[in-house]
């Protein structure tokens, strides 16, 4: 269970990780400037379990694979958002940070609520306001790729069984 | 079946005799791109990729140091050299400081991205190469690792969106409008999962570079790639590049859209997206008096020769506005001798601007031209997020060259049938 920290739409790459801190990719230097632009309570803040509740587009823009990096190294376990960009999308599933696609969740979750997230089932519960919500479902293939940790153990695993 | 040219590329590639929107397809690459920020993070990554040695097709990686270059710090510095090392040590393409170029502008440039090639790249303006009529769309670091590994790709098919322009373009409109206005339709999510296909007389009067402008900022509408049919224009453009072989795919006549959207040219005049969404456009006659501090003309989205002239025709005897700072980004070193060749860049130098060696710096904040708290510049650009020029007080208003130039001289955001 974990504190939820909520944004509101179209939250982009550049805001979830600047430019500027680019010139690195440690991913524990990247988390501690995760989110600065839109909260600079964020990184000092956010403990190992709490969730990030976004509104639609969540993550759109650049390509960096620094974002979902940043937030994945912040202790965030789940992010939910009404939708997703399609590249932070894929770019979370491939390095083994759950997402979840859920506007009722994204709705009915305010910030600082207790969260808890199943991100195999897709299960998403508000124990402040003790709701429950069912995220969209994921194709068969992401499953897998989710169930793996991510695409390089899952490519890791296809090699093996070549 | 009926497909269109981005199902018939997906295809292709899967070794499929036809693909429907919404299968995940694993499809081979014909060229995989990375730039030194998104390489730096894909090589931890093909490191933990059990018997990954050796990229899979040295001559289908291509790496272009661009986005920091020539570094512009000590960090930046250590990330292009173990980058460096790396491209050499797999003898992939790489094109070092000197020979660099704006990646998006350097790789139809060199003939590297032909029509039906299916390319991905780790960066999301990737998409600019359907403006050959490829697919072409921007991954992360993982996804190019694993390219590297295997040649193959992981994609879901995407439904198309048809644009279509009706009519004939305006005075002093160019691309850059017509996608910014598209953009500003459909939302900075509308076409999120989708491939936008470009279509219509109007389409077909562009050249090239304007197709590739538009294309390039398909993702700005969430899109997965822009795609252009490939006319003589386009096998004129590719010809002139390079001599190596392409597959032309056009669109059936029957093939299933998810949605048409006709645009009336007549209805389209010179653009301007303000902050903070590239979506958020209006006529620049609209603007009304917004003082700047700066201009940026360049980068992967009008970085190009074409752009340029059309800079350099508003600016010639003219002196750049005393509060304004405008700075020239070529895209290319190729671009940017036959600027020099074309005295564009005497005119621009005259005109109180300052010309730049290629990089992607200013556009995401990253160098040779950052913003202070509170100012406001016009750029060429593509973003216009908040921070992304550098302070995250500043603002970023994108549109065309043509604009770019006028407010440069005015002080202000202005157009060209102003002057």
């Amino acid at each position: 269970m974990g504190k939820a920290w909520k944004f509101g739409h179209d939250i982009d790459t550049d805001v979830i990780i600047p430019a500027r801190y680019l010139n690195r990719s440690e991913p524990e230097y990247l988390a501690a400037h995760c989110m600065e632009d839109a909260d600079a309570g964020f990184a000092p803040g956010v403990k190992s379990g709490d969730v990030i509740v976004g509104g639609k587009n969540f993550g759109c823009g650049s390509s960096r694979e620094h974002a979902p990096l940043a937030i994945k190294a912040s202790g965030v376990k789940a992010v939910v958002a009404e939708s997703f960009a399609r590249i932070f999308y894929r770019n979370a599933l491939n390095i083994g940070l759950p997402i979840l696609e859920c506007p009722e969740a994204a709705a009915g979750i305010e910030a600082g609520d207790e969260v808890e997230v199943e991100p195999a089932s897709g299960k998403i519960t508000n124990v402040t306001r003790k709701t429950s919500f069912q995220a969209m479902p994921f194709p068969v293939f992401m499953q897998e790729l989710m169930a793996a940790g991510g695409l390089v153990p899952y490519v890791r695993g296809r090699l093996k069984n070549a | 079946m009926a497909m269109t040219m981005t199902e018939k590329i997906l295809a292709a590639h899967a070794g499929l005799s036809e693909v429907h929107p919404g299968q995940i397809i694993n499809a081979k690459v014909d060229l995989v791109l990375a730039n030194e920020l998104s390489a730096v993070v894909a090589i931890e990554e093909f490191g933990k990729i059990k018997g990954a040695v050796k990229v899979f097709d040295p001559r289908k990686v291509v790496i272009v140091p661009d986005h920091f270059t020539p570094n512009k710090d000590i960090q930046s510095a250590q990330v292009a050299k173990k980058v460096r090392e790396f491209a050499l040590a797999q003898r992939t393409l790489y094109f070092e400081v000197g020979r660099t170029g704006i990646e998006h502008v350097l790789l139809p440039e060199q003939g590297l991205v032909r029509p039906g090639m299916l390319v991905i790249g780790g960066d999301s303006h990737t998409c600019t190469y359907g403006g050959v009529g490829a697919f072409a769309t921007g991954v992360g670091s993982t996804d190019v690792a694993v390219a590297w590994a295997l040649g193959e790709v992981w994609l879901k098919v995407p439904p198309t969106i048809r644009l279509e322009f009706r009519g004939k373009k305006r005075p002093w409109v160019s691309g850059k409008d017509l996608i910014l206005y598209a953009v500003g339709r459909l939302g900075v999510d509308g076409a999120t999962y989708s491939a936008l296909e470009f279509t219509g007389e109007g389409i077909a009067e562009l050249n090239v570079a304007e197709r590739l402008t538009m294309a390039n900022m398909a993702v700005e509408a969430g899109a997965k790639n822009g795609i252009f049919a490939v006319d003589a224009k386009t096998e004129s453009y590719v010809r002139t590049a390079t001599e190596r072989p392409y597959t032309i795919y056009q669109s059936d006549a029957e093939a299933e859209y998810a949605e048409t959207i006709v645009f009336d040219l007549a209805d389209i005049e010179p653009q301007v997206a303000f902050p903070h969404l590239p979506s958020n456009n209006k006529p620049v006659a609209q603007a009304g008096d917004l003082p700047i501090d700066q201009v940026v003309i360049g980068s992967c989205t009008n970085g190009r020769i074409e752009d340029l002239r059309v800079a350099a025709a508003l600016l010639k005897g003219k002196k750049v506005h005393p509060r304004v700072r405008c700075i020239v980004i070529p895209g290319t070193q190729k671009v940017y001798l036959q600027a020099l060749q074309e005295g564009l860049l005497e005119t621009f130098i005259q005109a109180d601007c300052v010309v730049s060696t290629p990089t992607c710096g200013p556009c995401l904040g990253g160098h040779m031209g950052i913003l202070a708290e509170g100012e406001r510049c016009v750029s060429t650009t593509n973003r216009n997020f908040v921070g992304r020029m550098g302070h995250v007080q500043s603002e970023v208003y994108l549109a065309g060259p043509a604009v770019a130039a006028a407010s440069a001289l005015s002080g202000q955001i202005s157009g060209p049938q102003e002057l």
